[in-house]
């Protein structure tokens, strides 16, 4: 029940948002400072993750597909397909529910804690539209975070791949190159933006509707993660089904 | 002036404002008095419309929110300035931002213009040159005061304080109640102040409600008070034997 009506919730909350919008001279600004918040402030954490995470992706697969048997450019092929499909866009995006999520939650937990969110209300703003609309439309940046992950990712795996003695550098790339089909591009970049939503909205939703005090800002924080996690893998699924399947 | 008939707000089926009827003028201070958790945060709440009530009507001037289009509110709103109990100044603006922020959402002002209105305010709560310090690097009592300059900077017709000298030093607290009455005065507008401070009582109480678990026991003025024989007034204000000793005095005279 109580499941069924925080859905309800999060929908009105969307609705409310587009109610009576901030003025764009303000909103500039906003939307200016959440976008260093959440997306340039991660380029270094996850260029480090993907960096380092393709380069085990790629030694994992080297090791398994020794022999003979499977042709040299495979390990390029495999890299890119793991990286691009799912790496870059879903494990990145779970990684961004911890540090961009629980960032969102607790500042507009704090925010609610301490009525500085009355005191938007009272002065007559759309407080939703204040806090929500920003983050959705700084998240929008969020595919080209992803970008420099998927590419970052398989410079690792190239990197590890050649200066680990797995393969040659022109057999990775060949791999790289081979069987290219850019509709798996096009997907990747549809489930991106799809979790950049999912991003904005859930942990905002978890902070804007918390109740109590300061303790509660952890709580509502790591239940934020968790939720968003969830509805990011449920969401995956359904998207690759939809568009893959 | 703000009229108030026969208000009742409940919580989870528990009633935390009883049937209140009031009124408070305009230019004067008004104060809402009352223990720990007699509902006077609550009862400001319905006032500013943060909180529905169920029963009950409040008037603004004759307007009520429930019944005018989003756009009305939204300017009725504008017109009103609050100090909430805990400040609520935004944590990741300076000083003169957070001042500044009710100019920018409801005036096309240029900054420079902004910003004379917003050092004359801060220099009417005594702040100058505590432009660019973040909220957290102030003291409790210049949050307060930087807490009244956004409440007045936009020259508001009502102006709500939510206990706007609990945890201040005396001499602090009596500095910030002749502030706000100032103000009231000035800019002749509808102030009501939650207060549990009885020096701020007996200064600028210039009409006192009091309320007990959320009904309204008395009102009446700070002259008033001395002489009431209401019991519950007795039993609150005159809790300590100071003032129980000023009561005499005074009666006496
Ligand atoms: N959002 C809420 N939900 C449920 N109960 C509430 C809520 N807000 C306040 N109450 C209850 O209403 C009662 C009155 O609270 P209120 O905050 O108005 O007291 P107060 O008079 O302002 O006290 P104080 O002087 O300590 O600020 C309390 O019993 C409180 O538990
Ligand atoms: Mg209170």
């Amino acid at each position: 029940m109580k499941f069924l009506y925080n859905i309800g919730l999060y929908f009105l909350m969307l609705k409310r948002m587009l109610r009576k919008p901030t003025k764009w001279r303000v909103m500039k600004e906003l939307i200016l400072k959440d976008t260093n918040d959440t997306v340039i402030n991660s380029l270094g954490i996850i260029s480090f993750v993907s960096f380092f995470i393709g380069g085990v992706i790629t030694i994992q697969l080297a090791l398994s597909t020794t022999g003979s048997f499977y042709p040299d450019y495979l390990v390029g092929y495999a890299t890119r397909e793991t990286i691009i499909l799912e790496f870059a866009p879903t494990i990145i995006s779970i990684i961004m529910a911890g540090k961009v999520g629980s960032f969102i939650t607790s500042s507009i937990g704090s925010m609610r804690v301490t009525e500085q969110i009355d005191a938007l209300e009272v002065m007559g703003i759309n407080s939703i539209n204040y806090l929500v609309f920003p983050k959705i439309i700084a998240l929008m940046l969020y595919p080209f975070l992803i970008s420099i992950s998927m590419f970052l990712g398989i410079l690792g795996g190239m990197a590890a791949c050649v200066y680990g003695g797995y393969s040659t550098m022109s057999a990775f790339i060949d791999g790289i190159q081979t069987d290219f089909i850019p509709f798996h591009m096009t997907y990747a970049f549809i489930k991106t933006f799809i979790f950049a939503f999912i991003l904005a909205t859930v942990p905002s939703f978890h902070g804007y509707y918390m109740k109590g005090g300061a303790l509660e800002v952890g709580k509502a924080s790591t239940k934020s993660f968790i939720w968003t996690c969830v509805t990011i893998i449920i969401f995956n699924f359904l998207i690759t089904q939809m568009l893959l399947g | 002036m703000i009229r108030v008939k026969n208000l009742s707000k409940s919580f989870n089926n528990k009633t935390i404002i009883k049937n209140i009827s009031c009124q408070f003028e305009r230019g004067k201070t008004s104060l809402i008095i009352g223990q720990t958790g007699s509902g006077k945060t609550v009862f400001l709440k319905c006032l500013l419309g943060l909180h529905d009530y169920e029963k009950g009507e409040i008037l603004f001037d004759g307007v009520n929110f429930k019944t005018i289009s989003e756009y009305e509110k939204m300017k009725l709103k504008s017109s009103i300035g609050t100090v909430f109990q805990g400040s609520a100044l935004f944590d990741s603006m300076t000083i003169e931002e957070n001042v500044m922020f009710p100019l920018k959402m409801f005036n096309n002002l240029p900054f420079d213009e902004m910003l004379d209105r917003v050092n004359f305010v801060l220099k009417r709560v005594e702040l100058e040159n505590s432009n660019k310090k973040m909220p957290s690097e102030a003291s409790g009592g210049m949050q307060k005061r930087v807490a009244i300059a956004r409440a007045i900077v936009n020259k508001p017709n009502y102006l709500f304080c939510d206990e706007p000298n609990s945890g201040l030093d005396p001499k602090t607290a009596i500095i910030i109640d002749n502030l706000i009455k100032e103000i009231t005065e000035e800019l002749n507008i509808t102030t009501i102040i939650n207060s549990h401070d009885m020096n701020s009582v007996m200064e600028i109480g210039e009409k006192i409600i009091f309320l007990k678990n959320g009904k309204l026991k008395w009102n009446g003025s700070n002259k008033e008070i001395f002489s009431t024989e209401n019991k519950d007034v007795l039993d609150f204000v005159y809790s300590s034997n100071l003032y129980k000793k000023v009561r005499k005095t005074y009666l006496n005279q």
